[in-house]
């Protein structure tokens, strides 16, 4: 089995960012490829809902 | 005065771009108090604390945002909320202008991505975390509040798949020269860490780099990885990769105490590791560790890094302190002028970790602190937003942080608290201490002047004289300017130190003089 944590250290992060979008400025700027996620919580919010959901699908 | 708010349905921002929204909007003319919120219950009762109340605060959900403003007349009112969404204008960059709404969808946008950076709030963290993992991605988890059998979890699966789980609560790490989270510029060099906490990293990267030696890598394990319920498992993940890296030649693992049992199951692996090892556990004496450890372990973050630039140069390097004489010249300056009633030390903390190394420092000095978190042996304070006697509080707490921007972020509640504290004829000395890099405020020292000088001030007029004692943690490469943060808070007044625990150190010898010259009179 690979270890991707060393690959990740061998090769830098290449990165998705959820949530601050802050985090992916700073990723940014830094020269790194990141794809930020525009995130809302699932569901509108209801955390009961979000499991169900997750146990449908 | 006239109240105000905007619900939006079905529109979502995170904390700190809100934190940010709202500061600007209380900074518009005629605005006295500004929020921006997700609708959460504790959120809700934030507003309602500033009597912002109406029907749909109440059925706002987590995933509606409310605005609300506190004005001096209507005028000013309207002007902010009808121009709401000139606000809430977020600026992606040019590398994200694509609408990804999933994880999903950014993986087939971004293939051989390698990493996800996850900081949604703690109820959804974890499921976020999992679809990382299943996609065969690292995770930086920056989220609190997670619960901790979902870390436990969340880990074990990450184990079994070669990846690791950095965090929960996890602010800090540095892959390859690349900061994430709140991290500082540093130079890339062959000093490995792991560590606990997110300001524990940032200060024993930013002394390495002004050392003159240089950081391999940083691998955040978050707040819990070494309680005996976790067990270290990231830990050992990192520890295995940090060992079979090629650019790193040292490791240094920097942790507050962890768990007896989790310490007993791990320092078999730690004594096998082949690369030469510099262990800083803050607040555990050395009789708790084996011998073969005692000489690679620190007791401060500061001797942490000494230590480890000096296992790779094979020579410590020159330390930035001043000299003993200086240091002493300096107490006897900020001795002058105090009242016999001046005997008693608050230290403000926007960094948890600088809170708790103080502590030990004072108490191996023999000074007794309150704090909201209390080293062992400490005493708890009764109330979080009122101290007692000698007080170290961390404001970044969820004693202080609940709806409201980190103090790392922005300086508003401990500018308040300085206020406060200078009130307080007993209070001698304050010690502060701002964080720089990637994330903080975007000039930390400047914020808290206003309130250095007038604390300073109130002190005077009673006759006597405020020290204001502070450390930087950051490097000269940081986006705030680190020599323009120091001269601006020497001109203030305050003496300034290298590193958190000199700062704590100079406080101790403070305390002690005073202590003396009360005793005298």
């Amino acid at each position: 089995m690979p270890n991707k944590l060393e690959e990740l250290l061998h090769q830098g992060p290449i990165a998705i960012n959820i949530g601050v979008v802050d985090f992916a400025g700073t990723l940014q700027t830094q020269g790194v490829q990141v794809v930020h996620v525009i995130w809302a919580p699932p569901a509108g919010g209801d955390p009961e809902l979000v499991e169900l959901l997750d146990q449908l699908l | 005065m006239v109240t105000g708010y905007v619900i939006r349905k079905n529109e979502y921002y995170d904390s700190v771009f809100l934190m940010r929204v709202a500061k600007r909007l209380s900074q518009q003319k005629g605005i006295l108090q500004a929020a921006a919120l997700m609708g959460t219950e504790k959120n809700k009762v934030l507003l309602e604390e500033i009597d912002v109340r109406g029907p749909e605060v109440s059925e706002a959900t987590p995933g509606d945002l409310m605005v609300a403003v506190k004005a001096e007349n209507q005028e000013a009112l309207t002007s902010v909320l009808e121009d709401i969404d000139r606000w809430l204008t977020i600026d992606l960059g040019s590398g994200s202008r694509h609408d990804i709404r999933t994880l999903d969808e950014a993986v087939a946008m971004q293939r051989h991505s390698n990493l996800a950076v996850i900081s949604v709030p703690g109820a959804y963290a974890a499921r976020e975390a999992r679809k990382a993992l299943e996609h065969g991605l690292n995770v930086f988890l920056f989220s609190d509040n997670v619960p901790v059998e979902s870390e436990i979890s969340l880990k074990k699966y990450a184990r079994e798949r070669g990846l690791i789980v950095m965090g929960p609560d996890c602010g800090t790490a540095i892959i390859g020269g690349i900061g994430i989270g709140f991290a500082n510029v540093v130079r890339r060099g062959p000093i490995g860490v792991i560590g606990a906490s997110g300001t524990g990293i940032q200060e024993f990267t930013s002394l390495v780099h002004r050392a003159g030696s240089g950081i391999s890598h940083a691998i955040g394990i978050g707040s819990r990885d070494l309680s005996d319920a976790v067990g270290g498992i990231s830990f050992l993940t990192a520890l295995g990769a940090l060992d079979s890296d090629s650019q790193t030649e040292v490791i240094t693992i920097l942790s507050k105490p962890p768990g007896k049992l989790a310490l007993s199951n791990l320092l078999p692996r730690i004594l096998k590791c082949h690369k030469p090892m510099v262990v800083c556990f803050l607040g555990l004496g050395q009789e708790s560790l084996p011998v073969d450890i005692r000489r690679g372990t620190a007791r401060t973050l500061d001797d942490a890094a000494v230590m480890a630039v000096q296992r790779v140069t094979g020579h410590p390097p020159a330390r930035e302190d001043a000299d003993s004489s200086n240091f002493r010249k300096l107490a006897e300056r900020e001795q002058v002028n105090k009242n016999p009633e001046q005997r008693y030390l608050r230290g403000i903390f926007a960094g948890g970790t600088f809170c708790f190394q103080a502590q030990q420092i004072l108490q191996d000095a023999g000074i007794v602190v309150h704090s909201n978190a209390p080293l062992h042996g400490n005493l708890k304070l009764a109330d979080p937003m009122r101290s007692e006697e000698h007080t170290l509080v961390d404001m970044g707490t969820d004693d202080f942080t609940v709806g409201k921007p980190h103090p790392m972020i922005d300086s508003r509640m401990r500018f308040d608290r300085i206020l406060a504290e200078s009130q307080d004829p007993d209070v001698a000395i304050l010690l502060l201490d701002f964080v720089l890099g990637f994330n903080a405020s975007p000039d930390p020292a400047g914020e808290l002047v206003p309130a250095i000088q007038e604390a300073k001030g109130a002190a005077k007029k009673r006759g006597g004289s405020l020290s204001i004692v502070a450390s930087i943690c950051g490097t000269e490469g940081d986006p705030q300017n680190f020599p323009q943060q120091v001269k601006v808070l020497e001109e203030a007044g305050v003496a300034v130190f290298p590193s958190s625990a000199h700062a704590a150190q100079f406080c101790a010898l403070l305390s002690a003089n005073l202590s003396e010259v009360t005793r005298a009179k």
